[in-house]
């Protein structure tokens, strides 16, 4: 099947047609005329590179009633993703090559997009011992970024040998930054919010002091690391700090941290309910600037799926997590495309280019142009829709912006030349 | 008002209203009715899932004295150690046709949780939620003030007002603080700054690490329990250091103004935060606050389930 894309506008700005044929970008260029190709009309449409996710809990093995690869893969597409990474924090933990080769294999029968297995850094995510890192990475799954991911790799010792054994094959170290001895049971940001409500604090210190203990710690190995989920104004300025003395350290953010802040947890509503928490609002206009320019590299959407039982609870009982595959690009519009921070061609390094860079997922992330791999996405800018939580490909309702109105649908989601997410566009609207 | 969760959904008015409602019931009482028929008919239940017998009687002495039939269920073992979840709870009073739900809860929120959730329609009365408020200690707090330092308009402006001991964990202390704000009194928070929340700066208090600064100013000395298991959470070196520096022994006592008084939320820990000669001395009204819990209780059920704001 060939798809001719007609008047699409690209990230910089231009108005071309986009032919895909045998899952490549056949051609880019003014009017193209094809005749034996699905012709999609895309005026006024974006078309962007296949999303890329570096940050995905998917759930499967073990907790299948939140999410399996199957609907994780069908949300990522919904969302404008191409590719995921799945975190290890499953059951069991992808901590061996056999449960990052299954969960790989599953990522290609679902078919919609890439998953890619991330390893976990330490056997049972437990800290002390490292996982076989060496096996998952020369494994069929390929795994090049591992993470404790739900945990801080909080011993120093551990963090060193996992940044300095991953050299040898060019892997990556990505930091969930929680110091654990200030955050036992924490439950939200410490501040005035929590003062008032009486939920432990999570304060912004346990995430910045780990974040400059392994920016120096990366320094001093010479290794890549990536922080996970920056929140905090601190951590934007201990990146900043790092990047300017040439340290290999890239950072993400998540769009719920660049649009919620605190006070969302007034009503105790446990949907709100996030590791690392929401921060204030002078947080999310530093995690903004951050972005916009460039000391934070990619958003990661930490999508993290619960069933109901585990939200519908007082907050102190609720589970960690919110869901962000199917909302991310509209988040990011809202926040960063809309207030003018980030222009089209900077969203799509961020969302795609930048992590596909940094993962080393070579079929993903290019600029739109011939004889790449077709892992594009069309994007209707101009479209608004109202988020309902009983609306989503996920398996679970977990979503912080149910009845909220947000920016921009994704239309259409390729996927190795193949078609796998078409929206309605008269429904749309 | 359907709940009562928070002092903040209290206005000052809705406060003063509930203080006097209160205070008219205790004359009705003193003059030999002992229990009234108000709420005959209508079911109370005091939901608890932490254990507190002080407050569970006192409550349940009040629901009877107006007539109202009463239901204690106890439910340790929420789902926050996977027993029974919260919603399951409600759901199940909700069938069985409770008018008010009096809800004590380990977790912060969950009385909010249980208004809010739409999992039942009864007014739902917090008696303590977690480490956030527990409003009707507030309210006994502020009728006893009221009624031993002879303020009859329940203005507190220019009462200088002490609570003293872990601010961080108490739920007195938060709905404490609100409530005397509202009232106009000047509140100053007694404690290490290990006990003092980062964000305090919000509440329009005075922080004071020095007791003994601070005793000889205030109306009101407010002691705070010191809770067993804070003892190896490095809050402080030792019980008998907090004892030294933040206890109201018998110097401090001596220190205070000749009008003022001693509280305490119960139970106490004597010869910890409060000597046995302060518990035991004429500035002490802890036999009061109990005895106001019980009016200030029986005005909340009063307003909440008759619908009515005075007698």
């Amino acid at each position: 099947m060939s798809y001719l894309i007609k008047a699409a506008t690209l990230s910089d700005g231009a108005v071309v047609d986009i032919l895909i044929a045998d899952g490549k970008i056949a051609r880019v260029a003014p009017d193209i005329q094809e005749s034996n190709s699905q012709i999609i009309e895309a005026s006024g449409l974006r078309a962007l590179s296949g999303l890329v996710d570096l940050h995905t809990h998917l759930r499967e093995p073990g907790r299948e009633d939140s999410e399996t690869i199957a609907s994780g893969s069908l949300a990522a597409v919904r969302g404008g993703y191409t590719a995921l990474s799945a975190m290890a924090n499953t059951s069991p933990v992808a901590d061996t090559a056999g449960v990052v080769e299954q969960v790989f294999r599953l990522g290609q029968a679902a078919g919609l997009c890439d998953v890619f297995p991330i390893g976990a850094v330490t056997q049972g995510l437990l800290g002390e011992q490292l996982a076989e890192i060496g096996a998952m990475a020369t494994s069929s799954a390929k795994v090049r970024i591992f993470s404790d991911d739900g945990k801080c790799v909080s011993n120093a010792l551990v963090m060193r040998r996992a940044l300095e054994y991953v050299k040898s094959f060019n892997g990556i170290i990505a930091q969930h930054a929680q110091e654990p001895t200030l955050t036992v049971d924490a439950q939200m940001n410490e501040g005035e919010i929590s003062s008032q409500l009486g939920l432990k604090g999570w304060p912004a210190i346990a995430e910045e002091a780990i974040i400059a203990r392994d920016i120096l710690l990366a320094e001093h190995v010479g290794s890549r690391l990536h922080i996970c989920h920056l929140t905090t104004a601190g951590g934007v300025e201990l990146v900043r700090w790092a990047k300017s003395r040439g340290i290999n350290v890239t950072a993400e953010v998540t769009p719920h941290h660049l649009l919620l802040t605190d006070e969302s947890v007034l009503g105790y509503d446990a949907v709100f309910k996030v590791n690392p928490p929401l921060r204030t609002e002078a947080d999310v206009h530093a995690l903004r600037a951050g972005l916009a320019d460039g000391t934070i590299d990619i958003v990661a959407t930490d999508h993290a799926p619960h069933p109901s039982e585990d939200k519908d609870c007082e907050w102190q009982a609720a589970a960690f997590g919110m869901l962000g595959l199917e909302t991310a690009l509209s988040v990011l519009v809202s926040t960063m495309v809309e207030t003018q921070m980030l222009d089209w061609a900077h969203l799509e390094r961020v969302m795609s280019h930048n992590p596909a860079r940094i993962a080393g997922y070579e079929s993903h992330g290019h600029p739109i142009s011939e004889g790449k791999t077709a892992n594009l996405i069309l994007v209707d800018p101009s479209a608004k829709r109202v988020i309902d939580r009983n609306k989503m490909a996920s398996k679970s309702r977990n979503t912080p912006y149910d009845g909220l109105t947000l920016p921009a649908v994704v239309t259409h989601t390729f996927f190795n030349g193949a078609l796998v997410h078409e929206v309605d566009r008269g429904a749309a609207k | 008002m359907n709940h009562l969760l928070s002092v903040n959904d209290l206005s000052k008015e809705a406060a003063i209203s509930l203080l006097t409602t209160a205070r008219e019931l205790g004359v009705v009482s003193e003059g030999g009715h002992k229990k009234l028929p108000t709420l005959r008919g209508r079911s109370v239940v005091n939901l608890f899932f932490e254990d507190s017998t002080r407050t569970r009687i006192s409550f349940e002495s009040a629901a009877k004295r107006l007539s109202a039939d009463v239901i204690n269920f106890s439910a340790k073992g929420s789902s926050v150690s996977k027993g029974e979840s919260l919603k399951d709870t409600a759901q199940t009073l909700q069938a069985m046709g409770a008018d008010a739900v009096v809800i004590r809860h380990g977790a912060s929120g969950a009385a909010q949780r249980l208004a809010d959730s739409g999992w039942i329609s009864a007014s739902v009365i917090n008696a303590g939620d977690g480490t956030h408020e527990h409003p009707t200690q507030a309210l006994l707090d502020a009728f006893t003030i009221a009624e031993k330092l002879e303020i009859s308009n329940f203005e507190f402006t220019g009462l200088r007002v002490g609570i003293v001991g872990d601010i961080l964990h108490s739920r007195v202390a938060r709905s404490n603080v609100l409530l005397l704000q509202k009232l106009g009194a000047q509140v100053t928070l007694i404690a290490p700054p290990t006990l003092i929340p980062v964000g305090v700066h919000s509440w329009g208090v005075d922080v004071n690490f020095d007791f003994d600064s601070a005793v000889g100013n205030l109306d009101v000395v407010m002691m705070l329990r010191i809770q067993s298991e804070r003892m190896n959470e490095l809050f402080f070196p030792s019980a008998r250091e907090y004892s030294r520096s933040y206890g109201l022994d018998k110097l401090r006592l001596d220190r205070m103004t000749a009008r003022s008084i001693v509280m305490h939320p119960g139970p106490m820990n004597r010869g910890l935060e409060i000597s046995a000669d302060s518990a035991d001395s004429q500035k002490s009204v802890v036999l009061s606050q109990v005895k106001n819990g019980v009016l200030v209780r029986m005005a909340v059920l009063y307003q909440l389930l008759s619908g009515a704001s005075s007698l």
